[in-house]
């Protein structure tokens, strides 16, 4: 039987303080994920149909930053600068929000498969994007983004009242998820099979996995903002974040105001979400698989694994990028295979090894 | 500091679970809250701890509305241990029992020093020193408990809430559980199932049956033959032994002699 009175037992003080040890690891995983982004960034500005040496690459960024007024071949140039410098941004942002979405999904609704994928963010948004595209209420980027942006809210306010009735529990979301999934994909169809000409369908569907030709600065200017507001505001609500560890009414008594982190951060995921398949159309896999990743690396706590996060994501989206571009010579696959290629296989050692799910 | 529901109701929907509870809690007691399965104790719980806002009536923590206190503020007076919280999460017992500081940072005041040794504190004053670096998933079911504790503890609270804390555990963890619990130097609230467990921890219990509070008092005011007939529908003979206490001795086959109350869902 246990001792009524309260024993004093020594405790192990942590080997080092806990503050003290989080950080080091923060700035060495963050140091290194960051070197690894920028070398990424670069190798994707040289690989691609034509190969442009490491050198020119650099010669022309430092052109662009500081006038530094190296010799560059203007053709290089404006392909490395105007091609894809801005394509790799863009995958970064984009590859950065879809695993911090999903980062945040799977701790507000306990799932390890919660991802805007699986809960009808992207379908939603691809429906918005793709009616805005074809049945065209208004032209160009902003009104393509807003499209894609109601879309998102509408899915996820139909899988939400979904959920609701069939129990709340994070199982029901997930399944009216894939029903919401199902339907707006279903929408998507309906519209590019009735609408559209043989051409814009061809076009829509390449985009709707994923499609990263085309992007240019201007979407630097919107992606890149986007990530960056997303990751902050997601920070700010990191120790909340933790505060799920054991379920929203545990966080409740830890002080948590569980309905206003709800809101906010579902809004940040959806927004991140849309504006994102809005430029590149429905990434898959990136925002299931890059967290459970960095989990891995630096473990659960939010303010260190969010922007782990947003880094892993963004490296490999950009690798991603490179390999759709060079596997097949003169021919460039839709991204989202690449993703599911890799995602898929990456996601079954995962389960298998139960490191996640246990 | 005084905890005090005046005149609570709580609906769910449109359905109400409890209504008209007025409870007092002393400073210093272990008050325990019995009942049959969907009397209502969970949700009274939750409403005491502030995690439910009443329907009707008010909540109150030093007189004062809990609305008007903050989340942030009252969990630095209300600790609360669910039934059976758990998290596939892959995290220390350390990580664990830390969460219960969150109501005491902020960008401002991040983690400390301080921090860390009021986690080393809690950990030691349920006995799970040893265990701090020790993964959640590799716990046992009364292992789990005490680190729930521990958690509770760290928000330094002058009330510790738990809803049936002793669920799932064995008899010898059961008494483990209920006998720190009661060493402990904190205001304790416990919805329990065993009326044995009531009637030896407790100094008041609380009595519940569809949705309200119908009796408040000592173990041998609340724990008599009738009031367990009426209330829980069996057959029972409560003995006092030479310290006062109670002890209630089952009829088998007592279903039969009662009303049968039927099992409502919680």
């Amino acid at each position: 039987m246990f001792e009524t009175s309260p024993v004093q037992q020594p405790v192990q003080p942590p080997r080092q303080s806990l503050a003290g040890r989080a950080y080091l690891v923060r700035a060495g995983v963050s140091l290194g994920a960051l070197i690894l982004l920028v070398g990424v960034i670069a190798m994707a500005a040289a690989k691609g149909e034509t190969h442009i040496p490491l050198g020119t690459v650099l010669q022309t960024i430092a052109n662009h930053l500081w006038q530094a007024g190296y010799d560059v071949d203007p053709i290089d140039a404006g392909i490395i600068w105007n091609y894809r410098i801005s394509r790799a941004m863009v995958a970064a942002a984009c590859g950065a929000s879809l695993a911090l979405s999903g980062a945040v999904l799977q701790a507000l609704l306990r799932n390890s498969l919660a991802d805007p994928y699986l809960l009808g963010i992207s379908a939603g948004a691809s429906t918005g994007a793709v009616s805005v595209a074809i049945l065209g209420f208004g032209a160009g980027m902003v009104s393509l983004s807003l499209g894609a942006f109601v879309g998102a809210l509408v899915a996820f306010g139909f899988v939400a009242l979904l959920a609701i009735p069939a129990g709340r529990g994070a199982g029901a979301i997930i399944l009216a998820g894939v029903a919401g999934s199902q339907l707006f994909n279903a929408l998507t169809s309906f519209i590019v099979t009735k609408a559209a000409t043989a051409d814009e369908a061809r076009g829509v569907m390449f985009w709707l996995l994923g499609n990263l030709s085309g992007v240019r600065w201007p979407d630097v200017y919107l992606a890149l903002p986007v990530a960056v507001i997303g990751l902050l505001g997601c920070l700010w609500y990191s120790r909340a974040l933790d505060a799920f560890t054991f379920g929203v009414e545990s966080a409740a008594s830890l002080g948590v105001p569980v309905r206003r982190v709800y809101v906010v951060l579902i809004a940040i995921a959806a927004s991140m979400t849309a504006v994102m398949v809005s430029i590149v159309g429905a990434i898959g896999f990136v925002g299931l698989v890059i967290p459970h990743a960095a989990r891995f690396f630096v473990g659960t706590r939010h303010g260190f694994l969010l922007p782990a996060s947003a880094l892993i994501g963004a490296v490999f989206l950009v690798a991603a990028d490179i390999v759709s571009r060079i596997i097949l010579d003169g021919q460039v696959l839709p991204i989202g295979v690449i993703t599911a290629l890799i995602g898929a296989p990456a996601f079954a050692i995962i389960l298998c090894h139960g490191r996640v799910l246990r | 500091m005084s905890l005090e529901l005046r005149n609570v109701g709580w609906n769910a929907g449109f359905k109400k679970i409890i209504s008209d509870v007025s409870l007092r809690v002393t400073r210093g007691e272990f008050l325990g809250v019995i009942g049959p399965n969907g009397s209502g104790k969970t949700s009274m719980m939750s409403v005491l701890g502030g995690i439910r806002a009443p329907s009707t009536g008010q909540a109150l923590l030093g007189d004062q509305p809990m609305k008007k206190i903050g989340r942030r503020n009252l969990a630095r007076h209300i600790g609360f241990v669910e039934q059976q919280a758990d998290t596939i999460d892959r995290i220390t017992v350390r990580d664990a029992v830390a969460l219960g500081r969150t109501p005491y940072l902020s960008l401002l005041t991040p983690w400390s020093g301080h921090d860390d040794a009021i986690v080393c504190e809690a950990l030691a004053s349920v006995e799970m020193g040893p265990f701090a670096d020790r993964m959640w998933h590799t716990l046992s079911g009364g292992e789990k408990q005490r680190v729930h504790i521990a958690r509770a503890l760290t928000q330094q609270p002058d009330f510790l809430l738990l809803d049936e804390p002793t669920n799932h555990l064995d008899i010898h963890h059961q008494l483990g559980l209920l006998e720190l619990v009661r060493a402990l130097p904190v205001t304790v609230v416990a919805a329990l199932h065993d009326l044995n467990h009531a009637a030896m921890f407790c100094d008041r219990i609380a009595m519940m049956d569809g949705g309200k509070l119908i009796a408040l008092g000592t173990p041998e005011q609340i724990l008599t033959s009738q009031n367990l007939r009426d209330v829980f529908g069996v057959a029972a003979d409560i003995e006092i032994d030479d310290q006062g206490r109670c002890h209630i001795r089952y009829h088998a086959g007592s279903q039969k002699t009662g009303p049968i109350k039927k099992d409502r869902v919680a």
